[in-house]
């Protein structure tokens, strides 16, 4: 493979508090490959959005990335000043949020806002800005783009927003999209529309995407590779195809038993017991260990470390050691 | 039917969304009025879990709150065990609300903060005179036991609690009058996969244990089909099919239902080809002529755009669409 488009080496994000620092992402580490569309999953608090958040730079104080490194296309982007990254937010990194509400400016028209964002990251003419802004709003599916362009977010329902938001995230042309929760607040019937939009959209355009969801059929249907994130650490990362059919670390099994389906006829879910650990009580060893139904007495102490797999897919866990394997067979 | 716990028939909710009186005069506008519910006819057997499924703006959680008393119809009847709600007559009202139940959403918003959990369960034992004295607290415990936690966290409060874990102190409310018939409103869309399916076994659980009747709210499809036994498919306030729950997902008969089943991801990765989803749910204060489906839907005829459907019995169950051979049905039930 040639070098990957976003490189994530070891990062660390720390938030210092009264009662000590929690460390909400611990060594995470993963590529992005060009035009690849990673899933990042997980359940809530386990660092997800805090990921993407560490990667463009908008880390809410007191957060702060308390180690690692990330590289975007050979360049190290995360000492960068505010200032520069502020040029590369937008530019070379797209972001699509949540809840289109609170992402667009309830003041501007959307020309206004796509006008704006293109003028700031090209250097083109107020008219040739609105005519991009039209073809961009066609492209995401908007009907009667030019007409439509001056209205305020407020016209628009909640999918038609988060197409215009998916239109601003790729106005200047970003080599990455990062796709936080894209889909939660929207209906299924409008889901469906929305990642078909986002994936043909990058696809056609070349960019790469990260896609942090807790939704696993999205990732099914969506994303080329999967990061299962627990409790700040990366519990297994692999093609989706694997990874979900035959997931390997015991928090991704559990994880995919517990999520019911359309197909299935089990009568019973699988359950995995407990909660995911707080941040100010991550067990010693794996962070699964207290949850886990193969834990052994090495899992207590000594934290595991990716392990690579075959097909490229890497675990985090102590049972796909190299050395305890041989040992069992 | 002897079986038959909760009867529904032509059940209507409008809401008047007009702007205020002076506004109306000086704008010269009508009065507005949203339908959120329309003429909804369905029954519950006991024992079973029924589903009520469709996407935000359906109805769904109108329904809910019109079956257990705190909103009352526009029109039409709800029937409880033979018995016909009757929304003026507090004491009867009261008499019935002991035997059903609600499970809300949103755990955060649903338990008071300042009550201690132990009060929070007791509340509806108290309300209704159902034991006295030191029986309380032990019914508190046993409760707690019951749903997974333990019979100490009776002192504590809802905030040191997480949300899977609030959920299960809010079905432990529940059941705490005994009751025969639960009203679930999306009992676990606030919470994380491997938490809801925890909630889900405990569902399960009880009803075998209790014989509870369940009329689940949901807009997931895959926990609608895991917990249901039969399934109704809401559409801007309309029953647009009900049908078996083993059998809807294998052969939909409303196009609706249909076009739902294909937006759902596919975890299966089974490469199925689906047809692409089109349209947005309409403005519920103007819903089209005739079916409400009829701008999205893609075998639509001249009749759909005039008439509204009435419900018709199918292989599966009854589907209200032109298109669906089978009688009509007057009512249902």
């Amino acid at each position: 493979m040639a070098a990957p488009l976003l490189s994530v080496r070891d990062l660390v994000v720390e938030f210092p508090t009264r009662r000590g620092v929690l460390r909400a992402l611990d060594k995470v580490s993963f590529d992005i490959a060009e035009g690849e569309v990673l899933g990042m999953v997980g359940e809530s608090g386990a660092g997800k959005s805090l990921t993407g958040a560490a990667i463009i730079g908008l880390l809410e104080p007191p957060g702060r990335i308390a180690g690692g490194e990330i590289w975007l296309r050979g360049e190290r982007i995360d000492n960068f000043s505010p200032e520069k990254m502020r040029r590369i937010r937008g530019r070379r990194i797209g972001m699509v949020f949540q809840d289109p509400l609170t992402s667009l400016n309830p003041l501007y028209t959307v020309a206004q806002q796509l006008i704006e964002t293109i003028r700031t990251h090209m250097e083109v003419s107020e008219k040739e800005a609105r005519t991009r802004a039209v073809a961009l709003l066609d492209r995401v599916g908007i009907p009667a783009a030019a007409r439509r362009i001056d209205d305020y977010p407020h016209h628009f329902s909640g999918g038609m927003r988060q197409r215009v938001v998916i239109a601003l995230a790729l106005a200047a042309e970003p080599e990455l999209v990062i796709a936080d929760e894209p889909t939660t607040a929207l209906d299924v019937s409008v889901q469906a529309q929305i990642i078909d939009v986002l994936k043909e959209i990058c696809a056609e355009r070349g960019a790469s995407v990260m896609l942090i969801t807790h939704d696993m059929g999205v990732i099914a249907e969506t994303a080329d590779r999967v990061a299962v994130l627990y409790a700040g650490r990366m519990a297994e990362i692999g093609p989706v195809r694997d990874v979900i059919q035959a997931a390997e670390h015991p928090y991704t099994i559990g994880l995919m038993g517990s999520i019911p389906t359309l197909t299935q006829t089990a009568d019973r879910l699988t359950q995995i017991p407990g909660a995911m650990p707080r941040l100010n009580a991550i067990p010693r060893g794996c962070a699964f260990n207290p949850r886990c139904k193969d834990v052994y007495n090495r899992c207590l102490v000594e934290r595991p470390e990716l392990i690579a797999r075959e097909g490229g897919r890497h675990v985090a866990c102590w049972l796909y050691e190299p050395v305890k394997e041989a040992f069992n067979v | 039917m002897s079986d038959v716990l909760l009867s529904v028939e032509g059940l209507t909710r409008r809401f008047d969304v007009s702007k205020p009186w002076l506004n109306r005069v000086i704008e010269r506008e009508e009065l507005q009025f949203l339908t959120a519910t329309a003429d909804v006819s369905f029954e519950i057997r006991k024992g079973e879990t029924f589903a009520l499924v469709g996407e935000s703006g359906s109805g769904k959680s109108t329904i809910a709150k019109m079956i257990v008393g705190l909103l009352e119809p526009s029109d039409g009847m709800i029937r409880f065990d033979g018995k016909v709600m009757d929304f003026a007559s507090g004491a009867a009202m009261r008499a019935l609300r002991r035997r059903f139940q609600m499970i809300f959403q949103d755990p955060f918003a649903s338990l008071n903060p300042r009550w201690r959990v132990g009060d929070i369960i007791a509340e509806p034992i108290r309300t209704f005179g159902l034991l006295r004295g030191a029986e309380i607290g032990r019914e508190v415990g046993r409760l707690l036991d019951l749903v997974g936690l333990s019979a100490n966290d009776a002192e504590k409060f809802p905030h040191e609690f997480s949300g899977g874990q609030r959920q299960r102190i809010a079905i432990a409310r529940a059941l705490s009058s005994k009751p025969e018939f639960i009203v679930c409103d999306e009992p676990t869309s606030a919470l994380d996969v491997s938490v809801q399916a925890q909630i889900l076994n405990l569902m399960r659980d009880l009803q075998d244990e209790f014989g509870l009747t369940y009329l689940l709210i949901s807009h997931d499809l895959s926990v609608v089909r895991h917990m249901a036994n039969r399934i109704g498919v809401l559409y801007l306030g309309r029953l647009v099919e009900v049908a078996e729950a083993k059998r809807l997902f294998v052969e939909p008969q409303h196009p609706y239902t249909r076009m739902l089943l294909d937006a759902v991801p596919d975890l299966a990765l089974s490469g199925r080809r689906r047809t692409p989803v089109t349209g947005e749910i309409p403005n519920p204060i103007n819903p089209p002529p005739g079916c409400a489906f009829h701008p999205r839907c893609p075998h639509v005829m001249d009749i759909c755009r005039q008439k509204i459907p009435a419900p018709r019995s199918t292989a599966t169950g009854t589907a209200a669409c032109y298109l669906v051979s089978g009688q009509t049905e007057n009512v249902a039930g």
